[in-house]
């Protein structure tokens, strides 16, 4: 700002742009209305493109007050900032990519600066460039708050399919008539629990199971959380007429559980997956003998 | 945000991603200082379910994860803080089978059981903080604490 003064301005250029942006709301409102990124986002009514506009105008006026024209952050950015996140993700989901979604922003400078241009005619040319170069920075910042709102769209979204796919793998698997098993891998929040639960439910009408394994040898931590989701789901499989076991308790949690305070009393539980298979094919009358090879030969 | 150090961390709570960084970092940080199996597991536990009250019921917060050492035996300090509804009647909430939610009401209890020290400070509309501490071995006398 000192340098400014030394150079003999009454008014900062950043200042300047300010007043010219709140001075041209509506003019500049009106001319992005007509511009690709607003044009095609707002294809309903023009008015609400136009309103759009204001919104980013205002917005720029006031990081233009603050001086903080190559600050993202800048406090003038907030109000706008889901606004312009919901316009580049609609942008985005239509198809463009963001080095697309960037030039249609930077559309928007044209003829704003063409209108500046106009407005400073009487002033010195000196001026004049320290006020368009002072824009030209303020539009790039734009560009890039309205890049960083694709990108933190992007990592979500990156989030969201790697819980879904969490959420995805629950296979149930047959593994004998009337026998279904789920071998559970990794955490067991609620979300996935729930899908859990449905999956292994479904699983049980489809295939008329008797029994039903929960195999939780992948599970890391079982809290009162987890518990009460595994004791949920064997309430809800004995509804359906069929009885669960919960396997592969390891010794360590099955420590924690009793230190927990938490009852699985109700649960039937077996060591290991083959255990637990092993015990509800006796219980379906079948005999498990161990078949060892005595070099008779197969009969 | 999370230190060079490794073990020493604080870890936002306002998901439930969140908390599968709060149980690996625990988890990672007690089997660096040498903590057995049983001894991880109900760490990361009791930290699962204070992780988890911070979440549900203190409207989210953050867990710290210090390493401490009292008369030459190594620990690990966590701390669970919120800035929510606060616990009005501390007695009521720490008792086996009490939830004000759906829960087991398990979670307070059960904490405490599964460590070696337990410290709860609370009041309606300041937020709640849980501190607790676990040793590798034996828990050494609080007074040596350096
Ligand atoms: N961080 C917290 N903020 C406010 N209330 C809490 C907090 N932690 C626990 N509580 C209260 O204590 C009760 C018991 O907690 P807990 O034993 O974990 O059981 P649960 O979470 O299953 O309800 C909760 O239902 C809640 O009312
Ligand atoms: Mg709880």
């Amino acid at each position: 700002m000192s340098e400014q003064e030394a150079e003999g301005h009454q008014v900062a250029p950043a200042q300047e742009v300010g007043d010219f942006l709140r001075l041209r709301r509506e003019q500049i409102a009106q001319r992005w209305a007509d511009a690709a990124l607003f044009r095609t986002v707002f294809t309903v009514s023009r008015d609400e493109a136009v309103e759009a506009g204001r919104a980013v105008v205002e917005a720029l006026a006031a990081v233009a007050a603050a001086e903080r024209l190559e600050d993202p952050e800048a406090d003038g950015f907030n109000v706008v900032r889901d606004q312009l996140a919901r316009t580049a993700a609609s942008r985005s989901r239509a198809g463009s990519t963001n080095s697309q979604i960037s030039t249609e922003v930077d559309a928007l400078r044209p003829p704003v600066l063409e209108l500046l241009v106009a407005d400073l005619s009487a002033r010195g040319e000196e001026h004049v460039r320290e006020c368009t170069t002072a824009l030209t920075v303020l539009m790039g910042t734009l560009r890039m708050v309205v890049l960083e709102t694709l990108l933190t769209a992007g990592q979500e979204l990156i989030e969201r399919q790697r819980l879904q796919l969490l959420e995805v793998a629950t296979p149930v698997i047959k593994l004998w008539e009337g026998i279904v098993a789920v071998p559970l891998i990794g955490t067991l929040d609620s979300a996935r629990s729930q899908v859990v639960m449905e999956t292994l439910l479904d699983s049980i009408v489809e295939q008329h199971a008797r029994f039903a394994i929960l195999d939780i040898t992948g599970v890391p931590t079982v809290d009162s959380l987890v518990a009460q989701h595994l004791m949920k789901t064997v309430a809800a499989a004995r509804l359906m007429g069929a009885e669960c076991i919960v396997s592969g308790i390891r010794p360590a949690i099955a420590q924690t559980i009793v230190h927990l305070g938490i009852d699985l009393g109700t649960v039937m539980t077996r060591a290991s997956l083959a255990d637990a298979l092993a015990y509800a094919l006796r219980q379906q009358g079948a005999d498990i003998v161990a078949h060892v090879p005595d070099g008779a030969g197969p009969r | 945000m999370q230190t060079a150090g490794g073990l020493s961390a604080c870890l936002p709570i306002t998901s439930d991603l969140d908390l599968v960084w709060v149980r690996q970092h625990v988890r990672q940080a007690a089997a660096q200082l040498g903590f057995g199996l049983v001894a991880q597991t109900k760490l990361v536990t009791a930290a699962s379910e204070l992780a988890r009250n911070t979440l549900v019921h203190g409207g989210g917060g953050q867990m710290e994860c210090a390493p401490v050492n009292r008369g030459g035996v190594r620990g690990l300090r966590l701390t669970f803080s919120d800035e929510g509804p606060g616990i009005a009647d501390l007695d009521q909430a720490l008792r086996d089978g009490y939830t004000s939610a759906e829960g087991l009401g398990m979670g307070l209890g059960g904490a405490r059981r599964l460590v070696h020290e337990f410290d709860i400070d609370s009041s309606p509309g300041r937020g709640t903080t849980v501190t607790v501490a676990s040793w590798v071995s034996a828990p050494p006398r609080p007074r040596e604490e350096r």
